[in-house]
């Protein structure tokens, strides 16, 4: 493998309690991952298990009380103000809700040109790259002088990955793209990532609660489990022999789309179940 | 991959963010109450800037010879007062006091107020400062301090409403403050942070935008009390004399009364008026800008259309549910009807699950509601029969629909928390909706409870009995939801979404319990999903649902083995495969590589 282009070491991230002199809740407990360029690193978890939190505190949006995260080298986890504002170029971000990630009362075009702008580009020039984006992601041209609410979700996430997209960056911190769609567009805006991964050799850093979606999107996937990385290895590995109970569970869980299949895995979920059971008893009883 | 789908809502007519504000524009101007009370205020502010053109006397200018002239004197229309000055004179300069006193002390109310709140809202580290400052101004009392302060101000009226805009600015601090707050959790500020945007950059671009609807409204009223405290303390003689303005003519007509009362009424009348209008105004500005309040969503029995008769067909169906060719209806703006449940046809016997599975719109929880009796007001439905039991509800009285509700249909919730009131313990609930269902004692209601809370899986339900909702988790939520909705063993239970809210590991639990409680009572479930997986874990019979229609209904094995209706083919193709992993390698810039593959 080449040189990671994002690294963490013993990561930990904490959020602050409202109130004088409180301590901040540690939500993260120490997590190591790397991403390669041009890679996707997918990070499967439950609600609470601080997978998005993870992003966050690579996006400079969470506090990093502990360990370190490097990008291309150089140690991000502290940035303030300009160094990090100068990181933008290269880590991007698109959220899970397309609803509340785009600004209601600025046109798509004005959304898509404002990383552009900060970075000095001139208007015409952020103009001419807000079409080619538009054209990138399969939206109209018309899309620029239109506002968020006259699009469906599916179109909103597509304006969200074209702001992403617009510094080219290297790396683009997926925190949930496609929970929040309905399947079948849901498929098309996987398709899209994927694509544009492999026209770009842009990294992702991809946080899903959805194993299915995890593993046809990832390279490696990393399961997190009340803030620590429980397991984590090539996507072959992790989602077809997993070695940690939690994400056995994890993986037995997970309806299939086929009655007949699904009667195996919940009889198969049920044993493996007993069997944890039987292993906790034991435990507790040495 | 196709473009994008050409849905209804890509091909709305351009609008920038321009044009919505000269909507806004647009929308006062037709509005009569702002047309006619904007009118007043403009009309006085033009008198009061022509004052020297219209009256013929400078206001302060005395004459002995008209003192208490009666209205309709040579040159003195209004009259004149005690010292033989012009009513109309000082009427009308007392307008401009009054917007020069409105034009300050709101200005620097909102300056100080918008910065400040802007500030304190979007860095939460200062927060606490600008929080104990304006709560400490807040405290002053405003009068006392502008009498008190008489000798800094010199008696001039515009540095009195200097200090008096510091007083007010509070008000707008607070409104700005609370927005900015709000506005810097979405996620968008948060995507501008990400973009390298500066804070002072996404304050003017992404804060203040919010923000300025409702501190324009807000100043309109400011303008109005500044109004009133000058000419309050004009009243009580704080200030200079030499001013013309409303409170010291009304004050000086007030001595004058058994005299002349006129004296009295003109200037009373005047910023009468005036106030009434700046408050009319900015009411009828506030509904144009944030709109009308909503109203609250009611919930009745369905409305019927004009001429509905619920289809009396062959009763002989044995089916527990009956749903023939239902039609639910909403009015659109312009008053047509427009359907999202269109003719939709369905059968549940006892001890089956129904899936009913479409994607976001497609009228699945409509048709589910519309079960229930619990359509938001304004449904109306247009065609149809739902038969529980052999009773048509479609019609029936609210106290028929209650009985059935409590005793033979039963409901889970998407959102378990949400269906939680937050202010009454989980067990009181319980209890409640135990004793309206079956009319037991309290006490054999919480043994029933604690029955049904250990029956759903909940590993000490003394404990949850006693818990908060906002004590447990949302697996267990519903688990407690469940235990409600099964209290009275019910016939039919339509489950909305029941998991989808829940992690997959939770999911499953809720999954196994539904089927289980299934197995124990024997209830025919209808089970609303957009979910493939759970269709196939728990549904006997499935029913694809487009756009307010049945596509497709049969029995799972046979639909997912072999989808007769090409929009089923098309989701279950969409279901991400379970065996495809990635395998392509991560590719440097500008390779290209083959996809993925099984």
């Amino acid at each position: 493998m080449t040189t990671p282009l994002l690294e963490g070491r013993d990561l930990k991230v904490s959020y602050p309690v409202r109130g004088f002199r409180r301590k901040p809740i540690e939500i993260v407990h120490g997590v190591d991952f790397s991403v390669a360029p041009g890679e996707t690193l997918g990070i499967v978890g439950e609600s609470g298990s601080g997978k998005t939190t993870i992003g966050r505190a690579i996006l400079g949006l969470a506090l990093v009380t502990g360990g370190s995260v490097t990008f291309d080298g150089r140690d991000i986890s502290h940035l303030g103000g300009a160094a990090r504002r100068a990181l933008a170029k290269d880590i991007q971000v698109v959220f899970q809700d397309p609803y509340s990630s785009l600004n209601p009362s600025l046109t798509i075009g004005a959304t898509l040109a404002e990383p552009l702008i900060v970075q000095g580009w001139s208007k015409e020039a952020a103009t001419k790259r807000v079409l080619e984006l538009l054209d990138r992601v399969g939206l109209p041209k018309n899309a620029a002088a239109r506002l968020p609410r006259e699009f469906s979700g599916g179109q909103r996430q597509r304006v969200a990955i074209a702001r992403a997209l617009a510094p080219e960056p290297r790396l683009i911190v997926c925190d949930e793209p496609v929970s929040a769609l309905d399947l079948s567009t849901q498929a098309k805006v996987m398709e899209l990532l994927l694509d544009i991964q492999r026209d770009m050799g842009v990294a992702y850093l991809f946080v899903s609660h959805d194993l299915a979606v995890v593993r046809h999107i990832s390279h490696r996937v990393g399961v997190v489990y009340d803030g620590e990385i429980v397991e984590q290895g090539p996507v072959r590995e992790v989602t077809e022999q997993p070695e940690h109970p939690y994400t056995q569970r994890l993986l037995l869980a997970a309806p299939i789309a086929d009655p007949l299949l699904q009667e195996k895995r919940r009889a198969e979920r049920a044993r493996l179940r007993q069997v944890q059971h039987n292993q906790d008893v034991q435990a507790g009883a040495a | 991959m196709t473009a994008i789908p050409s849905d209804s809502t890509s091909v709305v007519p351009s609008e920038t963010d321009a044009e919505t504000r000269k909507g806004a524009i647009a929308r006062l101007v037709r509005d009569p109450q702002a047309v006619i009370t904007g009118s007043i205020l403009i009309l006085m502010i033009i008198a009061g800037l022509l004052a020297n053109v219209i009256a013929q006397h400078d206001p302060n200018e005395a004459n002995l010879y008209v003192v208490n002239a009666p209205p309709g004197t040579e040159g003195y229309p209004l009259g004149a007062d005690q010292a033989g000055r012009d009513i109309l004179a000082r009427l009308l300069h007392s307008i401009n006091t009054a917007v020069v006193s409105a034009l300050i002390g709101a200005s620097v109310a909102l300056v100080i107020g918008t910065a400040f709140g802007l500030v304190g809202g979007y860095f939460a580290r200062l927060r606490s400062m600008t929080e104990w400052t304006f709560t400490l101004i807040m405290t002053f009392p405003g009068i006392l301090l502008l009498i008190l302060l008489m000798p800094l101000t010199g008696g001039d009226y515009r540095a009195t409403m200097l200090i008096f805009g510091v007083l007010l600015s509070p008000g707008i601090y607070r409104i700005v403050r609370n927005m900015t707050v709000g506005v810097s959790r979405e996620l968008y500020v948060d995507a501008a942070k990400v973009s390298g945007v500066t804070s002072s950059r996404i304050l003017r671009r992404h804060v203040l935008s919010v923000v300025r609807g409702p501190i324009v409204i807000a100043t309109a009223f400011l303008c109005g009390t500044a109004i009133s405290t000058q000419a309050g303390l004009a009243f009580l003689g704080v200030g200079s004399l030499s001013i013309p303005s409303f409170g010291a003519m009304i004050s000086e007509g007030f001595r004058n009364i058994g005299l002349a009362p006129t004296q009295y009424l003109w200037p009373a009348l005047t910023l009468g008026v005036m106030n009434a209008c700046i408050v009319l105004f900015g009411n009828a500005l506030r509904d144009t800008l944030q709109g009308a309040q909503p109203k609250p969503q009611k919930i009745s029995v369905a409305h019927l259309a004009e001429g509905f008769e619920a289809e009396s067909g062959p009763n002989a169906a044995p089916a527990l549910l009956s749903i023939r060719d239902l039609g639910i209806a909403y009015p659109s703006p312009s008053g047509e009807l427009n359907e999202v449940v269109r003719g939709v046809s369905l059968d549940l016997k006892p001890g089956e699950t129904v899936g009913l599975v479409g994607e976001s719109g497609s009228g699945k929880t409509q048709t589910a509601f519309g079960v229930l009796g619990v359509l938001p007001n304004e449904a109306i439905v247009t065609r149809g029969s739902v038969r529980v039991d052999g009773t048509e509800i479609l019609g029936a009285p609210e106290s028929t629909l209650r009985k059935l509700r409590g005793d033979v249909i039963a409901y889970v919730p998407q959102e378990p928390m949400s269906n939680l009131d937050p202010v009454y313990t989980v067990g009181s609930q319980l209890v409640e909706g135990i004793r309206v269902a079956t009319g037991v004692s309290k006490r054999e209601a919480k043994v029933r409870a604690l029955e049904l809370l250990e029956r759903v899986g909940i590993p000490d339900p003394q404990r949850t009995f006693k818990s908060y909702p906002h004590e447990i988790s949302g697996g267990m939520a519903q688990r407690v939801l469940i235990a409600g909705a099964v209290a009275t063993e019910p016939k039919i239970l339509i489950a909305d979404e029941p998991t989808t809210a829940l992690d997959v590991t939770v999911q499953a639990d809720i999954l196994d319990l539904l089927r289980d409680l299934q197995q124990e009572m024997g209830m025919g479930i209808i089970l609303v999903t957009h979910n493939f997986g759970v269709v196939a874990d728990i549904c006997s019979r499935i029913c694809v649902m487009k756009e307010g229609e049945v596509v497709e209904s049969g029995e799972a094995v046979d639909v997912f083995a072999d989808p007769q209706h090409e929009y089923t083919s098309m989701l279950l193709n969409a279901i991400l495969d379970e065996d495809t992993v990635r395998t392509d390698p991560p590719v440097a810039v500008g390779q290209t590589s083959g996809g993925a593959s099984r």
